[in-house]
């Protein structure tokens, strides 16, 4: 699993070496940005009230505000 | 009412207050100066100057980005330039999800819609779907159409009028002795004479920018007297949101001391025009921020989510209107 702001691996983070923290926090505010099943940059539209992110090969995800 | 402990700004913010007509860059510059504690006072003051020049409606607006990311300039704040290493990808959005971006600004009693694009300036794929979203939405919803293209030629202008684009927005974003210290790729002058085409064409110009950006206090007031200058409809006012891999990631955010202080001295710099929250409040003032703002000089929101950012829910704002016994402003007086 990869985090979604950053694209790092989530496997990092276990360790203690990478810490998503910040990333987690800051998608509040943002959608995501890099697919968390291949870390592969997504495309993403934000509208008013949703946004919608889709990875070549993992397909559509979509959210309301807020992270969600 | 709370009051003013130097009395020669009290001064220069009763005249505002009285005649209208905006403070100049010195009385700016003191209002942005003023200590902590003058805070409530400076937003009060600003707050009476728009309810007496503008009253209490607020305009509520949409916004979405129709072509997003991959832009040629290189404007530093931005996650959409393609010239830095930022993760977001350059997408064009279709018609069916304009139309629907252009609803939901509307159901939440909107009365604009500003349909955004990340370029220089559009070309002719960009006018062709610009024509074909405005006849869409036009079918479908009842809502003030706003554009935002960037830098346009006489021939884009005359078209975007034959449209009926009610208003175009255009930033100046910063200071002019600031600008080319965010902005390489072209001149804070280009932008100026766009925004002169737009303002002789009839359309509404709404012009405003980012603050945080590392520009002074000083230069805050000369973006403001710059702006009363150019006497916009409208002015949003952005907070910068750091973005990464854009150079300026790692600058602080605005003190949200500094952000009030701002939008108390904007109001008094244009006690008429239509003073925007726009990108970056949730993140530079948090909730309470919104409530601030609204007393204390803003009178018009951006509702919902920004063009590559979330904001917090439109229903949180328009409660919050409901709260402060603020009408959001209708339609028919939209225009
Ligand atoms: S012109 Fe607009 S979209 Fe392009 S880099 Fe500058 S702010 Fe971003
Ligand atoms: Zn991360
Ligand atoms: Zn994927």
């Amino acid at each position: 699993m990869y985090c979604d702001r950053c694209g790092r691996d989530l496997a990092g983070d276990l360790a203690g070496e990478t810490d998503h923290a910040a990333c987690r926090a800051a998608r509040a505010l943002e959608p995501p940005r890099f697919c968390p099943q291949c870390a592969r940059r997504m495309k993403v539209h934000v509208l008013p009230a949703e946004w919608r992110a889709e990875c070549v090969e993992h397909g559509v995800l979509r959210g309301g505000r807020n992270g969600s | 009412m709370v009051s003013l402990s130097d009395p020669a700004l009290a001064q220069a913010c009763q005249r505002v207050l009285e005649t209208g007509v905006g403070m100049d860059e010195a009385d700016v510059l003191a209002v942005l100066e003023q200590p902590d504690e003058q805070i409530p006072a400076v937003l009060e003051v600003a707050h009476q100057v728009r309810l007496r020049w503008c009253g209490p409606a607020v305009e509520v607006e949409g916004i979405v980005s129709v072509k997003t990311g991959g832009c040629p300039e290189d404007c530093h704040f931005c996650s959409q330039s393609g010239l830095f290493a930022s993760p977001v990808r350059a997408v064009w959005l279709d018609i069916p999800a304009l139309v629907e971006a252009a609803r939901q600004t509307a159901a939440t009693g909107a009365t604009e819609f500003c349909i955004v694009a990340a370029v220089r300036g559009p070309d002719p794929k960009l006018m062709a779907q610009l024509r074909a979203g405005v006849a869409a939405i036009r079918a479908e919803v009842d809502i003030n159409i706003a554009a935002s293209l960037g830098i346009l030629d006489r021939s884009q202008v005359d078209e975007l009028v034959q449209l009926g684009i009610h208003r175009y927005n255009h930033n100046l974003e910063t200071a002019r002795s600031f600008f080319p210290n965010v902005v390489t790729t072209h001149g804070w002058q280009e932008r100026w004479e766009t925004l002169r085409m737009v303002r002789e064409s009839g359309m509404e110009v709404c012009c405003g920018g980012i603050l945080g950006l590392g520009e002074t206090v000083q230069q805050r007031a000369e973006f403001a007297a710059q702006l009363a200058a150019l006497a916009p409809h409208e002015v949003p006012l952005n907070f910068l949101s750091p973005r990464p891999g854009t150079p300026l990631e790692q600058r602080p955010l605005l003190d949200p001391r500094d952000a009030l202080r701002a939008v108390a001295a904007f109001r008094l710099a244009l006690p008429r025009t239509i003073l925007r929250y726009a990108g970056g409040r949730e993140l530079t003032l948090g909730d309470l921020g919104t409530r601030d703002g609204l007393l204390g000089g803003v009178n018009a929101v951006i509702v919902g989510n920004y063009l590559t950012t979330l904001g917090r829910p439109a229903e949180q704002d328009l409660a919050l209107l409901q709260q402060l016994k603020m009408p959001v402003k209708a339609l028919s007086s939209a225009l």
